[in-house]
């Protein structure tokens, strides 16, 4: 039986009055690649950026690792560094160069020596092929480099898990294909457990290993992923697989 | 030209006594800079921080030193800090505390205002790294706050500086006051020695702040270039 890394247990989450999340319930397996779908609106970003900490929320449980978390800002801290988390907006530090923006967690947070950080900082640009970009700053970059610099910077942690919030959307069509292939390739070759909010259908089917459908803040169904595209269990995925005409 | 009014500057020690006075002024308006500046940063962090209770403390201070009139201040540190709290600073230093603590006040405002429009997916991604607050606010917030906040902070410099012409009336004996000094003693033989005294103190105030103030300009512009890509 394969390692459990996340597990959430009747997770409630209300803004104000409104009710977001309803008893979310699911768990992850090491290595197993999760797609959260659904229409826009219901709760994918909102569960995801649960699972780090950068949500509250008001009932349930997250259980990292085996480990329950108690939900207060410096436990949140810790369990960061073993979770990456990359944006939609690509959100590198303006004020760093390249190197210094994947250098800040390893270094300041996790206390790495300035070199051994450098070098594997450097190993994870190689395979990016921005390696020559390093001592640029991200002004300079366009905007599917810079994703990947994003997605370098959360890999340099060395996380156990990864969270991709429609990491795509805000691309150009033609900088879209070399950042999937890279999420492709980290579940593929690093076999990285990951959960993966994204819009796009075609590269859900290709890497999901099950896909949990969203609407109204509840989990309508989750499904294999070789299977939910060919037959979705409800009709409310069904209706949302044939409007996203892919 | 025997009688030419510029004369006024160059009889006796008129003109060192000038430079005295400006030194006086620069030392003053310097030192509150340094030390307000500084108190400002820390202020402006906390003013930042979720706790309700500080953050009405802090907007009560920074609303005291802004809507009071600095000459009301001016006034009410040299006479009523002796009379009610036996506190004897000699007017330099009370003149010093003064301009410290409203600058203090101004920057809060100024450091605030930066923090917060710093977008927030920054402070999110500072967080989704590890971050702690205090690793956060020191390499992703503060550096990225100093230049959206540079120009105003050098339009308050130059406030500052020239706010200093208030000085005189707790008899800190700054360049205006001296200025006056020599235009009353010099009235008999120049009785147009009061327009080039002022004329040279206008000067001497131009000097310091005009470069000040289109430094702050330059950087606005170049802040605005940069940022529009």
């Amino acid at each position: 039986m394969a390692k459990e890394i996340v597990k959430v247990e009747h997770l409630e989450k209300f803004y104000q009055k409104r009710h977001v999340l309803h008893d979310i319930n699911f768990s992850v397996n090491e290595g197993e690649v999760v797609a959260l779908l659904g229409p826009s609106g219901s709760g994918k970003s909102t569960l995801i950026r649960c699972l780090n900490g950068l949500e509250p929320y008001q009932q349930g449980e997250v259980t990292f690792n085996g480990e329950k978390i108690v939900p207060a800002e410096k436990n949140w801290q810790k369990i960061r560094q073993k979770i990456g988390m990359v944006f939609q907006s690509y959100d590198l530090f303006p004020n760093l160069t390249v190197l210094d923006n994947i250098l800040l967690g390893p270094v300041k947070v996790q206390h790495q020596s300035k070199e051994a950080a450098t070098a594997s900082a450097e190993k994870l640009l190689d395979q990016v092929g921005l390696r020559e970009y390093e001592n640029a700053y991200p002004r300079q970059l366009s905007g599917g480099q810079k994703q990947r610099i994003a997605i370098v910077r959360a890999l340099a942690l060395n996380p156990e898990l990864m969270l991709f919030d429609e990491v795509t959307a805000s691309l150009d069509p033609e900088m879209v294909r070399g950042v999937l292939n890279i999420i492709s390739n980290l579940a593929q070759d690093s076999n990285m457990t990951m959960i993966v909010v994204t819009h796009e259908m075609n590269f859900a089917q290709q890497i999901a290993d099950r896909v949990l459908f969203l609407e109204d803040g509840k989990i309508l169904e989750q499904t294999k992923g070789s299977q939910f595209f060919e037959q979705p269990q409800t009709d409310r995925a069904k209706a949302f697989l044939d409007s996203m005409d892919f | 030209m025997a009688h030419s009014g510029i004369n006024v500057l160059f009889e006796g020690r008129n003109l060192i006594r000038l430079f005295g006075g400006l030194w006086t002024t620069v030392e003053i308006a310097a030192v509150a800079l340094v030390l307000g500046l500084i108190l400002g940063v820390v202020l402006g962090v906390l003013r930042t921080f979720p706790s309700r209770l500080l953050r009405f403390v802090l907007r009560l201070y920074l609303e005291f030193f802004r809507i009071i009139p600095t000459v009301v201040l001016l006034f009410l540190f040299y006479y009523i800090l002796p009379k009610q709290m036996g506190v004897n600073l000699p007017a330099n230093q009370v003149a010093t505390l003064v301009f410290a603590l409203w600058t203090a006040a101004e920057m809060s405002d100024i450091v605030r205002g930066a923090l917060i429009s710093v977008p927030k997916h920054q402070r999110e991604s500072g967080m989704a790294i590890g971050l702690s607050r205090w690793q956060l606010y020191r390499y992703v917030l503060i550096p990225q706050a100093v230049s959206l906040e540079l120009p105003a902070t050098i339009n308050l410099v130059t406030r500052v500086i020239k706010t200093t012409s208030l000085l005189m009336l707790i008899s800190v004996m700054d360049v205006i006051n001296v200025g006056q000094q020599v235009v009353e003693a010099n009235n008999q033989k120049y009785p147009t020695g009061v327009f080039w005294v002022y004329g040279i103190i206008f000067v001497m105030y131009f000097v310091i702040d005009y470069p000040l103030s289109w430094w702050a300009k330059r950087m606005d512009k170049k802040r605005l270039e940069r940022a529009n890509g």
